[in-house]
């Protein structure tokens, strides 16, 4: 296993910047997840670690060997494909069996690792049969196995589950998990799943027109987001425009004040971001604890989801802010709620997350 | 409509087999006919015979024009289709594979022998040759070299489509995955990209074989004294005349293509391929 280090990558296509100064390490044993919306470069930048896009500038470093320029068959990466990419006129144990044979193991020893490998996900009783003989999810596991078993450096994977449906992406998403962090294997995954990269990964990368928009644990991503694009592309946010007055005191567009963390940020025009979950409900007139913000405003949309219930409230104006909150028992005078009543909104002040104001809005959707 | 389902779907079977029985029967009725007639007892044929005989069969083989034709016909289908099929093949690979300025044009005119009749390109083929001939010395009419390239052109069209065909589903990812695994260019295209050709290629081979060892009008021009393919030798004999020895002929060689169609669909089943 080795370390894999991207330095300044970028790739054009003519005027089509697909890939534009991607940096990046994924240190020994570490699964990254590259995610992000379709077109974002996701898998150019993985090819291009694979050595099937030739990059347009920067470099490639895989344990300590600049493979920036090699073919991809020096590379020592394994890659899983989408389509799996399994040999037709190969059998299941001929097909793991070609890494072993490219890299002339000697034929005992090359059985004997096929043979594990394929006990490995499962398919001990499987080598004999040709590809098209198996269900979508072997076809998957056998694609693995043949990765695997050569020992890259890096292991590739580009959507390696989205050909599965929903419960079988559930088990092998797990499975690979497992084989990860029992090989220690290095890893960089690609998904535009946002619940499978936040469950899956050590640390994401977030992408958005071919630029990193920010790097970091699912925790880090979640309460910490760099900017509107991930806070509404990780989780969901709540986002007002407005600006910083003073430190610690923002005000939005539609004039409501708010406190906030004083983070050093000079005054001027900002944005606000509030995750949902931290909002509390009260009805007008409730008393709020002199800490708290507090906005009030109209609901205009209850949905019940079960364990959880969702409040949109419209504040004046045109902003509205959304509230999710664990359904109250059905005693709370807080179920009687309707469309139309006057409400309030409550949130401590570290709740808000003051971010640089874009064009972009609410993302999560 | 739960009631008529069956019975509709009974009818359309039924039409299904009649249309395909009709147009077998309209196939292969010359073929029939053809086989039929070889074992007349009779010098000009009239229905019905006067009789059966296998003699058509001992004249044609004793005749050494008829087995010195099938020898021709044989080494010159056999080398046109290792040329043809391995040049067309590359183009189809090339065409297929790498998208350059020109490869639809190159495509399509690779197809042109197609739509060219064989007397034409037969007779373009004769002056072609002779400026050759003026401009190398070295001779090109009535040779058997001469007559392996124009068969060349037979086989070519063929190839480039079966060829194309069988690469177009190929999925690029399973190259690239070879590569991953650490194969070099060249292993990939012997272990992943051939496997792969070997349908289109096995088709091409034999289409291009029947193509040229049944070719009359191109070879028309091209041959000479001693190099008389089998057709040209069969329309030589017809000339001064007609009795049940160019059925019999005939007969022998349509089993020989049937039984070599029957060999590679060993191989392959011709069936999924044309
Ligand atoms: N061969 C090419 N020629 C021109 N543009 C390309 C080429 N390949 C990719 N692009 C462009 O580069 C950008 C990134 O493409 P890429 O395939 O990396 O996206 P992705 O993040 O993998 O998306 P998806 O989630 O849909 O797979 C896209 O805008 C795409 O149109
Ligand atoms: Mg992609």
């Amino acid at each position: 296993m080795s370390e894999l280090v991207l330095t300044s990558l970028r790739k054009t296509y003519g005027p089509t910047v697909a890939v534009d100064d991607v940096s990046l390490t994924v240190r020994e044993g570490e699964l990254v997840a590259l995610l992000g919306p379709s077109g974002c470069g996701k898998t150019t930048t993985l090819r291009m670690v694979a050595g099937f896009i030739e990059p347009t500038a920067g470099q490639i470093v895989i344990g300590g060997r600049d493979v920036t320029h090699l073919p991809p068959h020096r590379r020592d990466t394994g890659m899983v494909f989408q389509s799996y990419a399994l040999f037709p006129h190969m059998t299941v144990a001929q097909n793991v069996a070609f890494g072993l044979e490219m890299r002339n193991v000697p034929k005992a020893e090359a059985e004997k690792r096929v043979a594990d490998a394929l006990s490995l996900v499962r398919l001990g009783h499987l080598g004999e049969r040709y590809p098209r003989q198996l269900s979508g999810g072997q076809q998957q596991r056998v694609a693995l196995a043949r990765a695997l078993v050569v020992n890259p450096g890096v292991f590739l994977l580009d959507e390696p589950l989205s050909n599965l449906d929903a419960k079988l992406r559930l088990e092998v998403r797990v499975e690979i998990r497992e084989l990860q962090r029992r090989l220690g294997l290095t890893t960089v995954f690609v998904t535009h799943d946002q619940e499978e990269a936040l469950t899956l990964a050590d640390r994401l990368v977030v992408m958005a027109n071919g630029v990193v928009q920010q790097v970091g644990t699912p925790e880090e991503l979640y309460e910490s987001p760099a900017n509107l694009f991930v806070a509404g592309f990780i989780g969901r946010s709540n986002v007002l425009a407005g600006r910083l007055v003073s430190p610690g005191r923002f005000e939005s567009r539609g004039g409501l004040a708010v406190s906030v963390p004083a983070d050093g940020r000079a005054a001027g025009p900002a944005a606000l971001a509030l995750r949902p979950e931290r909002l509390t409900l009260a009805e007008p007139g409730a008393p709020v604890a002199p800490c708290m913000n507090s906005a009030t405003g109209k609901l205009v949309l209850v949905t019940y989801l079960g364990a959880t219930s969702e409040y949109r409230v419209d504040l004046r104006g045109d902003e509205v802010l959304t509230a999710t909150l664990p359904t109250p028992p059905a005693s709370d005078p807080l179920r009687r709620l309707a469309a139309g009543d006057p409400v309030t909104l409550t949130w401590p002040a570290d709740a808000c997350r003051l971010l640089a104001p874009d064009g972009a809005h609410d993302q999560g959707g | 409509m739960p009631a008529a389902g069956p019975g509709r779907r009974w009818l359309g079977r039924f039409a299904l087999r009649a249309v395909a029985t009709v147009v077998f029967c309209f196939m292969f009725l010359p073929v029939f006919f053809v086989a039929w007639i070889s074992l007349f007892d009779q010098q000009i044929v009239s229905f019905p015979p006067d009789g059966y005989t296998f003699a058509w069969y001992a004249n044609a083989l004793s005749r050494p024009e008829f087995a010195r034709g099938f020898v021709t016909s044989f080494q010159v289908a056999a080398v046109a289709t290792v040329i043809g099929v391995s040049l067309g093949a590359a183009a189809a690979y090339a065409i297929v594979r790498f998208r350059f300025a020109g490869s639809g044009t190159l495509n399509t005119l690779l197809l042109g022998p197609l739509v060219v009749p064989g007397i034409v390109a037969g007779t373009a083929l004769y002056v072609y040759y002779v400026a050759l001939e003026n401009a190398l010395d070295v001779d090109f009419r009535a040779t058997l070299h001469g007559l392996v390239l124009g068969h060349v052109l037979l086989t070519i069209p063929w190839t480039v489509r079966l060829v194309s065909a069988s690469l177009v589903g190929l999925d690029r990812a399973m190259e690239e995955a070879a590569a991953n695994l650490g194969a070099s260019p060249l292993t990939v295209f012997r272990r992943v990209t051939l496997p792969m050709m070997r349908p289109g290629l096995v088709a091409a081979s034999l289409f291009s074989f029947i193509q040229s060892f049944e070719n009359l009008e191109l070879s028309l021009l091209l041959v000479g004294p001693g190099r008389i393919t089998l057709p040209v030798a069969m329309l030589n004999y017809l000339e001064f005349r007609i009795d049940p020895t160019i059925a019999a002929v005939a007969t022998m060689q349509i089993v020989i293509i049937g039984a070599l169609m029957l060999i590679s669909d060993r191989f392959v089943k011709l069936s999924r391929i044309v």
